[in-house]
């Protein structure tokens, strides 16, 4: 099986789509010739003509009203937002317009859509290249909200949405485009050898709604999406505590039957992300824990979170949860 | 170092040009019929239009004669059936108003004054073409066939209500018409409708989309989207901004600095029109233009469309507060449907008796209607349409934590 990072595990999707469907296109800023800052669709316009693969003006608003326009009238748009942080001009069209739509219209429209989006830190990207405004979509009905952490599911979760008749936003882990991140800036592999990187060739899902089990142990339940997935694996093998490691995938709908099977073996809950604590998802996750499992729990729930400030430039270390914080918070549930 | 104060006091902020107690004046028409040249369609640059996107495009003079290179020669038959739509539209504006007044629906809002624009300019379409309306555009759907019963259960949200009580009144969607759903954001659909066209244009299909937006929902950021995605990308729509002066109580001098909407398509290099917007033939003649341009591939066509809000904005709304009153009476634009009765009589086509008794047999089609349509129940007293209804297609299927609060509800049922 080839091995593929997340950058070409996407562009297969996209490819794979474009190549099944005559009604998938693809646009965004920097899109279409030049196939993306981060090359997620490199050679796709000249694979498949720039009238399916092409370039957009600098207008994220104006990206998702003619996504939701081209949607309702029979097509199944891909629409790149360049990094998360500038989705915002957006979110009228998708919370009010693309979400709605369908309720909206008694179902005589619906707007089967794709918004993908490079989210999260790590990339000294400072506050407007890091962010991870996942939150801000987990609390708008109509639209189903996915956060990819490897090759593998980067792909099969892609291939997912686009042909689910509901417009999904899909965040896609930035820091490991290239290589999963363990939370040493300094150490930084690529996807070489790693299990989720063998990516099939072919067209394959990775269903929206249903976790992933990334690591099965006893004691605690992790858990986690997007890059801070790796970076929890690396603090449960330095705290050398069994833990499972749940990486949700999709946090709208989450998958409620892996978490609570979970818990209700482990009995103690971490809950990790990057994005800031305050009404970031893992409050979410926190308050359906304790309403479903709340016997079955050992001990308080943690959260490890980004911090409730702006995302900052050199110090990003400091802002993110590293393992070292990880694993004092699953420590903290062991203690009682 | 503090800066030294300038001569003008303070900040600019422009007022209305009238205000409750003044005497309203206008000097808006400053062309006459026959004017302005007919470019032709087909490779028509934008600057060859700058004289219509300052100017007017009229047909009808003050007395009803038709006349210049924009007549669009419609027949007796045809004018008749415009007329009969906009009459229609009036007298089913009334009766609603009146149910509002009494409970049976939460809000309403009236074309009044407007009923010209979504009629003359549907009608010039085909009925392939997709229709992406704002709340003053109902009356398309009447071009379009769709029976009034239906629409008076939209507004009075009763069972038989096609978007199941899920909008308020005079948000309509009626696909088999191809009239894609009102939304309430004013603007969004303005940049939709491109993306719409785009994919008209991407199928090969020989469809247009027609939107609007209004003068002051034009200072929303959808509007330029729309102007340069359409600039860029050539799709087949007609975008127009209905310039009916006020947005609630703001004047369209707060929505642009521009003397005319139009002119700022001229910018985006997209050909543009202002129209009079009263004026059912100038009307029809613009968006059968821009039409035309759609079908040859020549993308785009803007027009503004001169008209006035006769009425309060909503039903919630009293704008003797910020306006005259009286003052759309002294609209040069006149009325729509005075207008073209007024045509149909100088052409020997129609009499005031035949007026008459269209607004008659109209009247009892809309007491008819109105009739049916409470059988099914009206938002005063129901039944309305099952509280269910609030869970279902949010997504296509029901997730799973939609179903727990669905079965929660059921619980505290108040049906």
């Amino acid at each position: 099986m080839p091995e593929m990072n997340i950058v070409q595990a996407v562009n297969s999707a996209l490819d794979i789509m474009l190549e099944r469907d005559p009604d998938v296109i693809f646009f965004g800023e920097d899109a279409g010739y030049f196939g993306g800052v981060f090359r997620t669709s490199d050679g796709l316009q000249e694979k498949h003509g720039k009238h399916r693969v092409f370039d957009t003006p600098l207008s994220e608003g104006g990206i998702a009203a003619i996504a939701f326009g081209m949607g309702i009238n029979g097509l199944r748009p891909v629409a790149e937002i360049q990094f998360a942080d500038y989705i915002f001009p957006a979110y009228d069209q998708i919370v009010n317009e693309i979400a709605k739509v369908r309720h909206r219209s008694g179902g005589e429209f619906w707007c089967p859509l794709t918004i993908r989006t490079p989210a999260g830190g790590g990339i000294r990207g400072g506050h407007h290249h890091s962010q991870s405004p996942e939150s801000q979509f987990t609390h708008t009905s109509g639209i189903n909200v996915v956060y990819t952490s490897t090759p593998y599911n980067s792909k099969g979760l892609l291939i997912s949405a686009i042909e689910s008749n509901d417009p999904v936003v899909v965040f896609e882990p930035k820091r490991c485009y290239r290589g999963p991140f363990y939370g040493d800036p300094h150490n930084v592999p690529t996807w070489k050898d790693h299990p989720e990187a063998e990516v099939p060739e072919a067209h394959y899902t990775v269903p929206l709604g249903k976790a992933r089990l990334a690591m099965e142990g006893t004691e605690c339940t992790v858990i986690s999406w997007g890059a801070m997935v790796h970076v929890s694996e690396q603090a449960i093998k330095n705290c050398g505590i069994s833990c499972d490691l749940i990486d949700l995938q999709t946090l709208v709908p989450w998958d409620k039957d892996a978490i609570i099977k979970s818990i209700e073996k482990t009995g103690r809950c971490v809950i990790v992300h990057e994005a800031p604590k305050t009404s970031g998802f893992g409050a979410e996750m926190a308050a359906s824990v304790q309403e479903r499992c709340f016997y079955h729990l050992e001990a308080p729930i943690e959260r490890v979170t980004g911090w409730d400030t702006p995302f900052p430039h050199t110090t990003e270390w400091d802002y993110m949860p590293s393992p070292a914080r990880i694993a004092d918070a699953i420590m903290k549930t062991m203690e009682e | 170092m503090a800066a030294k104060k300038k001569k003008q006091v303070t900040l600019h902020v422009p007022s209305a040009p009238f205000r409750p107690g003044d005497k309203a004046s206008f000097a808006l028409f400053e062309n006459e019929p026959g004017d302005l040249p007919r470019p032709n369609p087909i490779k028509c640059t934008a600057s060859e239009t700058t004289d219509h996107a300052y100017g007017l495009v009229r047909v009808l003079d003050f007395d009803g004669n038709a006349s210049g290179p924009w007549d669009p020669k419609l027949t007796p038959d045809e004018l008749r059936e415009g007329l009969e739509h906009m009459v229609r539209m009036r007298i089913f504006d009334d009766r609603m108003m009146k149910m509002q007044r009494t409970g049976k629906l939460s809000f309403y809002m009236r074309s009044f004054g407007e009923e010209a624009v979504a009629i003359a300019q549907t009608m010039a379409l085909e009925n392939q073409d997709w229709i992406f309306p704002t709340y003053r555009q109902p009356g398309a759907q009447f071009v379009r066939g769709r029976d009034m019963v239906s629409m008076i259960n939209h507004c009075i949200g009763n069972v038989e209500d096609n978007v199941k009580g899920r909008q308020m009144p005079v948000h309509y969607t009626y696909r088999d018409g191809r009239f894609i759903s009102v939304s309430s954001p004013v603007g969004t659909q303005f940049s939709q409708a491109v993306g719409v066209a785009m994919a008209s244009q991407y199928k090969a299909l020989d469809e247009c989309c027609i939107t609007w937006i209004g003068d002051g929902s034009s200072a929303e950021g959808d509007y330029h989207y729309a102007l340069n995605f359409a600039s860029v990308f050539k799709p087949p729509v007609i975008l127009n901004i209905v310039n009916n002066q006020w947005a609630i109580s703001t004047h369209a001098n707060l929505a642009s600095g521009n003397p005319t909407f139009a002119a700022r398509g001229l910018a985006y290099n997209v050909p543009s029109m202002r129209v009079d917007g009263n004026d059912f033939l100038a009307l029809y003649a613009v968006t059968k233009w821009a039409r035309q341009r759609a079908a040859a591939g020549e993308g785009a066509t803007h027009i503004e469309v001169l008209t006035y809000r006769a009425g309060a904005h909503s039903s919630s709304d009293d704008p003797s507060r910020y306006r005259p009153g009286d003052e759309h009476e002294a609209w040069p634009g006149g009325d729509p449907v005075d207008r073209l009765v007024q045509h149909l009589v100088a052409i020997g086509e129609w009499s005031e008796k035949q007026q008459k008794e269209l607004e008659e047999r109209v009247d009892g089609e809309v007491m008819a209607a109105y009739k049916e349509a409470v059988t099914y129940g009206d938002l005063a007293n129901g039944p309305y349409p099952s509280a269910d209804t609030i869970f279902t297609e949010v997504y296509e299927e029901v997730p799973w934590h939609l179903q727990e609060q669905w079965d929660e509800m059921k619980k505290w049922s108040v049906d």
